[in-house]
């Protein structure tokens, strides 16, 4: 991808991570990294986000969290599990209270190693799903006519 | 009198990095009650000794909270040292007493940022993001890590750092603390941050200390409370003075970290100076036996360990306890009484790290 059309904005939730995953997630919009030059911002409404990026593994508790943000994001979406945990449970896999990675609830695009990822990979990450979410776009039909419900340049 | 309403706060909020839900009761915009709930990012990693040996079991309890790592590992590492009777090189305890100020810079400054963006000033909160880094790429430099170190082991530590590393450091720091200066100067005497923070959020003495706060929470009502000052690792032989504030308000708990702040720098300073020459690690023979309660002190209070071993390479029981969860009741007590809009200011100003309170 040599540039961005788009201006897409994040939702972070931490589903049970350390915080490591978490604070390197903030650590990306800040000035070192500055993940707002590529027209990337975090918000805080899932309604207003297109990328959703999950820390940590699910949970019993925040199942139905994670669940209810996804649903509220509106169409198109993607999802990057950031960390090993999110992944796949990490070191935390044997615990009883953890069922693994994120994708056992929501369909995962892409997956962030490390532990705690590094924010170089994190923005590696996020911005390989943006190609992800502008082929969702394009896939995208309105449901009444069948044409192409996508508005602007293709 | 109007009549009461509950609007819940959390689990997932634009201030929050991590999940805790509250549940505020409201008349018209006065809080009158609160009811936190926890267990949104609950693992049960103590359990885990029942799985992993017990040399193994400092990388579980580094993971434990990743902004407190080194400490969680540290604290850890003291506790089997102490039942197994290890003496650890002098080096080695230099050596941790460096990390863990560089940690608690690293925490402080995170915090310092956050609380920023919860008052609303953005650009505060990305200039105290920005000198963070300088810290984290010490500590990634030093031990190979940014946030997880993973440099402290049972009997020592991994490596060692180069004395001429060590003077750089030292040099740096210079750079380092004249940039913070300029920092803590808008943290402390800007009047619309002022305006925020002072009167907001009161904890007197005597509730600090009846609820059991911990850390900054505590020394900003007046409770002297600093278990560096017990003297583990090298604390014994620098010389500081537990930083306190008597108001008891948001601003008072933000002053005693901004201080702390410089305390760290000059702990470091110190600590690089007297370092003795020497051993970094002992050599590990056989299974601990017995049990320790190991107490140190996080970057936001004191930090328990209770580990008990039987003599096989399994520990039988480790139980943390973290010092945001002792923070909780003392929030309670903060926010009653306070308005709808000062609830983020609030929450932000104990420093809460979920991931650390419900493990």
């Amino acid at each position: 991808m040599t540039y961005l059309k788009r201006s897409p904005w994040i939702i972070h939730y931490d589903a049970s991570s350390c915080n490591g995953c978490d604070i390197e997630v903030l650590a990306c919009l800040t000035p070192m990294y500055d993940i707002e030059r590529f027209g990337i911002v975090n918000t805080g409404n899932p309604k207003h986000a297109d990328v959703f990026v999950v820390t940590g593994s699910i949970n019993e508790q925040n199942k139905a969290v994670i669940k209810n943000i996804y649903d509220q994001i509106p169409n198109p979406k993607v999802v990057v599990a950031v960390g090993i945990c999110a992944t796949s449970g990490g070191v935390f896999r044997e615990c009883y209270n953890v069922c693994g990675g994120i994708d056992k609830i929501i369909p995962v695009d892409v997956y962030v190693p490390g532990c705690a990822a590094r924010p170089e990979s994190i923005i590696d990450g996020i911005v390989k799903s943006l190609g992800i979410l502008e082929e969702k776009r394009l896939k995208m039909k309105n449901p009444d006519t069948g044409q192409s419900s996508t508005v602007g340049r293709k | 009198m109007s009549r009461k309403i509950v609007i819940p706060f959390g689990p997932q909020h634009p201030v929050l990095p991590e999940p805790i839900h509250l549940d505020l009761v409201l008349e018209d915009e006065t809080v009158v009650d609160v009811i936190p709930s926890i267990g949104y990012i609950h693992r049960g990693l103590e359990t885990l000794v029942a799985k992993r040996e017990f040399t193994e079991y400092v990388y579980i309890a580094e993971r434990t909270c990743g902004i407190c790592s080194f400490i969680h590992g540290l604290t850890y590492c003291q506790g089997v040292e102490q039942i197994m009777d290890l003496e650890v090189p002098p080096r080695a305890h230099y050596l941790r007493t460096i990390w863990s100020e560089y940690s608690r810079l690293h925490s402080h400054l995170l915090w310092l940022g956050l609380f920023a963006d919860a008052m609303g000033f953005e650009n505060l909160f990305m200039n105290s993001w920005r000198l963070r880094e300088f810290v984290l790429d010490i500590l990634e430099e030093t031990t190979g890590g940014r946030v997880i170190q993973g440099s402290c082991k049972i009997g020592g530590v991994r490596k060692d750092i180069s004395n001429e590393k060590l003077a750089s450091m030292a040099a740096d720091l210079k750079g380092f603390e004249a940039e913070l200066s300029d920092l803590s100067d808008v943290f402390l005497h800007d009047d619309s941050v002022k305006s925020r923070l002072v009167d907001v959020g009161k904890l007197t003495r005597t509730d600090a200390y009846d609820l059991g706060a911990m850390g900054p929470v505590a020394r900003g009502s007046g409770v002297g409370i600093d278990l560096r000052k017990t003297g583990y690792a090298a604390y014994r032989d620098l010389r500081f003075e537990p930083v306190t504030e008597t108001a008891g308000d948001s601003y008072a708990r933000c002053a005693v970290r901004v201080r702390e702040l410089f305390g760290s720098i000059d702990l470091i300073r110190q600590a690089i100076e007297k370092i003795p020459e020497g051993d970094i690690e002992v050599k590990v023979k056989g299974n601990p036996d017995g049990e320790y309660f190991s107490r140190s002190e996080q970057p936001r209070g004191e930090l328990v360990h209770y580990l008990k071993a039987n003599g096989s390479k399994h520990l039988v029981r480790s139980r943390i306890r973290t010092p945001t969860l002792t923070n909780i009741p003392p929030l309670v007590k903060m926010l009653q009484g306070c308005e709808l809009a000062d609830v983020p200011v609030i929450v932000l100003s104990i420093d809460p790290c979920i991931g650390c309170t419900e493990r």
